[in-house]
């Protein structure tokens, strides 16, 4: 298989004008005939659900949630990046386009972050003429804040909530098609398998989540915004219900993965505080601002903090990083979390959590001012864990909280299946190796609203588009299949519960997969994680009825798929030999452990194409930087 | 934290469809952390019932940050439990007493069918947004963003009604299962942004009559669906959709 990014040639400004004149379009009449099925109603998925029935193609668009409004794009706090440069502060789209594409350590393609940085400034003038309502100034004009390090204000916001009153927007714009007859809503389905005909994306089969019918759906194309896959790791910040099987079977048809060990790992979150915790909650980075990040200084000191005198309080992050001290980046804050209680420093019951205490910001300041600035992130620190953050310190540590990696595509958004597209989260293509803050509500957008109604149209008319029929063999050879293998898991009849797998899998895959990788580590993962597997299969017990409303079934028939990724993610990790943005390998790090870029050897991205249950095949695509010099991040 | 731990007894909810009679069935939670999210507990409950090859309880919930809108049960009877403006999701066990017993049963209201235990059919809430819970613009010709200044009093209670998650817990708490709260607040916030004006009229009118159409009852001003909803949306927005309504009345008809 030969990979082919189809990036437009000529300066980089001018790329994407040049390709949207030279895509083929639809006539009018035409898009009528079309079907197009969109998987996932977040905000790649709604937004392009949306833009394409304003088009006139038909859309059957799927979700597993209750409700297309559910999609875990809600619950993103921060924001979303644009170039407009309301403030005056210096911003454009080179700037917009340089700092995502430092900030994902040259790991990503030029071209697609540029087009990225162009329509950022068209995302926000279609959510506010949708009725986002953004922050505003006394003068009734949009308010920025600076976020994630930026040097300048290019954040819209609309208070914690950014994500929940994008996707709302996007959410009714699909409403509205639906209402119009021109999208047609299929709620609590999770897609089973991809369907292909003559090597080309034509359909899924769904199991239908209330009834546990199998359903079959055609179509001339296949969008996929299925959201990451973070939940490999059983704890993280996603939705409980966010998985990776919609990607995972598509691979599996053929579309190659991407960069899968990509994964950021947020450092402030609340700690784990049981082995029965179901998930974990982010609490926003802006805290880092006033709160200083500290550990007891001997290790295995199990005194309560007040007991701790200030001559024993090691505040690791200043000590080692004086001039960005607790501001360091995300990756950087993560690693020293969990080198100092590795370090048997850790605090807490598990001691897996370290201190962000703002005794001294309260001293300094008062503690009206620190209430006005962080007063309902420490209502909901308190509400959580029932301690008052303006009398103790908070207790946090990095939780997985964002994959950048996910299935390749090309500039069209075209995965390796002719017809099969793939966008936002799911897909692998902005990021690079670490992804900055306000950019994934930013990416979403842009490839729902912006990017797939240009460039489904080339494909639908660049290749013969047949009637779709789901009576054809191969719709009813891969509903055999789906059914076969939901048997399978009822038939093991064992004795260990899926929750219980998921967490020893979460276990394997954190330890040696996690914040920081070496060689060793993950070839014991890749004895440890085939057992694993074979276990589930062996002694996985799924009660209840598969042909009704089934949660439990819901979950093995995803952490079966988890397993299988989880070892892609290893061998990824494993054949990287470099560290980049969040993938730390340990045996290349800066003498001052930040990660060591080997651009000689590994500025690719790495395409994996699955061959048979054994083997595996790495493609790499070269990326070339023609405009921006590859440099080492520094935060000295 | 504490390692705090209580005994509950539950009785929950338990219903094979929407045509199964249903019952209250009881469980003893044991052990529980008071450091738990009441869904953990459940999580837990579930453990046990799965090892005993026992139908886990169905319930629905997404993200457990108090945000997606998808979790929400009756506890003793109040919507998300007995805490404020607080999801179940974020209902933590260090609000009960050891030795408690808790009745969790399903949201219920007409227009809410059951699917399974205390998972229930909200999509009457989509249609009702369907219904004209948008602005009809389509992708491409928006003006600039700054375009049109909008202040910042009107945005903020824009803001402060579209924070609604679309859970139901307003209808479960009202005695008549009125959507109102829910529409109010959708109408709220479009109809105070300078780009939901065209379609004022229409909106409130389309909104109300499926809303009826569907069989939520009317509002009688108990003022429940305020003290349960866990964004803390007001009924104030209530009184600006009857003035919505109203204008929209004398001016046009309804499509619906």
């Amino acid at each position: 298989m030969q990979l082919n990014a189809h990036i437009p040639s000529g300066p980089l400004s001018e790329k994407w004008d040049k390709h949207r004149f030279e895509l083929k379009l639809v006539n009018p009449a035409n898009k009528r005939k079309y079907e197009i099925i969109v998987v996932g109603t977040g905000l790649a998925g709604s937004s392009a659900a949306a833009s394409l029935a304003e088009l006139g193609y038909h859309v059957k668009i799927f979700c597993i949630q209750d409700s297309p409004r559910r999609a875990h794009s809600i619950a993103a706090q921060g924001g979303i990046n644009a170039a407009k440069n309301y403030p005056n502060d210096g911003d454009s789209i080179k700037r917009l386009f340089y700092d995502t594409i430092k900030g994902g350590d040259f790991r990503a393609r030029e071209a697609n972050v540029y087009r990225l940085s162009q329509i950022s400034n068209n995302i926000i003038d279609h959510c506010v003429a949708l009725g986002v309502p953004f922050a505003r100034e006394y003068g009734g004009l949009l308010a920025n804040r600076s976020f994630g390090g930026a040097q300048v204000s290019r954040t819209f916001y609309a208070r914690g909530q950014t994500g929940q009153q994008l996707l709302l927007g996007a959410y009714s714009a699909l409403s509205r098609q639906i209402a119009l007859g021109n999208v047609e809503m299929f709620t609590r389905r999770e897609m089973m398998d991809l369907v292909l005909i003559n090597d080309h994306a034509r359909g899924i089969i769904v199991r239908n989540l209330v009834t546990g019918e199998l359903e079959r759906h055609g179509a001339h194309s296949v969008v996929l915004a299925t959201g990451g896959y973070g939940n490999v790791f059983f704890l993280s910040t996603n939705a409980m219900n966010s998985n990776v099987s919609a990607s995972w079977r598509s691979y599996l048809k053929g579309a190659c993965f991407a960069n899968p060990s990509f994964t950021q790992i947020h450092p402030t979150c609340i700690p784990v505080h049981g082995t029965y915790q179901s998930k974990l909650t982010l609490m926003s980075e802006s805290l880092r601002n006033d709160g200083r990040v500290w550990v007891p200084k001997e290790p295995g000191d199990k005194r309560a903090f007040q007991d701790i005198p200030e001559s024993e309080r090691h505040y690791y992050l200043e000590a080692k990083y004086p001039s960005f001290g607790n501001l360091v980046p995300r990756d950087v804050a993560s690693r020293n979390a969990k080198e100092q209680c590795d370090a048997g420093r850790g605090v807490g019951e598990t001691g897996y959590a370290v201190y962000l205490d703002f005794r001294d910001a309260i001293a300094r300041d008062g503690k009206n001012t620190i209430e006005k600035k962080y007063g309902n992130l420490f209502q909901m620190y308190e509400r959580i864990t029932g301690e008052n953050p303006y009398e103790s310190p908070m207790k946090i540590y990095p939780a997985v909280h964002y994959t950048m990696g996910g299935l390749w595509v090309d500039y069209n958004l075209m995965s390796t299946i002719p017809g099969l597209f793939v966008l936002g989260e799911a897909n692998f293509s902005d990021h690079g190796a670490n992804r900055l803050g306000a950019s994934a509500l930013m990416q979403g957008l842009a490839d729902g609203f912006f990017v797939i109604p240009y460039t489904i149209g080339n494909y639908l008319n660049g290749h013969s588009q047949p009637n779709i029929d789901t009576s054809h063999s191969a719709f009813k050879d891969a509903e055999h299949e789906t059914g076969e293998r939901i048997n399978r898991l009822i038939a093991i009849d064992g004795k260990r519960t899926v929750d219980d797998f998921h967490k020893a899998l979460g276990n394997i895959m954190w330890e040696y997969c996690g914040m920081a990788r070496n060689e060793a580590g993950l070839e014991t993962a890749l004895d440890k994680l085939p057992e694993l597997r074979e276990e589930f299969w062996e002694n996985l017990k799924v009660p209840g009825d598969p042909a009704s409303f089934n949660q439990s079934l819901e979950r093995a028939i995803r952490v079966a798929d988890f397993m299988e990724l989880g070892e892609l993610m290893l061998h990824d990790a494993l054949d990287r030999e470099e560290s980049c943005g969040c993938h730390l390998r340990e045996e290349y790090q800066t003498d001052e452990n930040e990660a060591l870029r080997n651009d000689d050897e590994y500025c690719y991205v790495s395409v994996w194409e699955h061959q048979d249950d054994e083997n595996l095949q790495l493609h790499k695509e070269p990326l070339v930087f023609e405009n921006v010099q590859l440099s080492q991040r520094s935060y000295k | 934290m504490s390692t705090q731990t209580i005994n509950l007894t539950l009785k929950v909810w338990r219903q094979n469809g929407p045509d199964d009679k249903g019952r209250l069935d009881t469980y003893h939670a044991k052990n529980i952390s008071k450091d738990m999210s009441f869904l953990e507990m459940l999580d837990v409950v579930n453990e046990g019932l799965s090892k005993k090859n026992q139908d886990p309880i169905a319930f629905d919930s997404d993200c457990r940050e108090g945000i997606c809108g998808m979790c929400g049960a009756m506890v003793n009877g109040h919507a998300h439990g007995p805490e404020s403006e607080t999801t179940l999701c974020q209902l933590h066990m260090r609000h009960f007493k050891d030795g408690d017993t808790l009745y969790i049963e399903p949201f219920r209201a007409r227009a809410f069918k059951i699917i399974k235990d205390l998972v229930i059919d909200r999509s009457a809430f989509d249609q009702i947004i369907q219904a004209g819970g948008f602005i009809s613009v389509n992708t491409g010709g928006a003006p600039d963003a700054n375009a049109t200044p909008v202040s910042l009093e009107k945005s903020s209670l824009a803001m402060d009604a579209a924070a609604c998650i679309g859970c139901g817990a307003c209808v479960a708490s009202c005695p008549n299962a009125s959507a109102m709260l829910f529409v109010s607040a959708k109408v709220s916030h479009l109809a105070l942004l300078p780009q939901g004006q065209p379609e004022a009229t229409r909106r409130s009118l389309n909104m109300i009559c499926e809303m009826d159409h569907l069989g939520f009852g009317n509002c009688s001003n108990e003022r429940e669906c305020e003290a349960a909803c866990p964004k803390g949306i007001s009924i104030q927005n209530i009184a600006r959709l009857n003035r919505e309504f109203i204008k929209s009345s004398l001016f046009s008809t309804p499509s619906v």
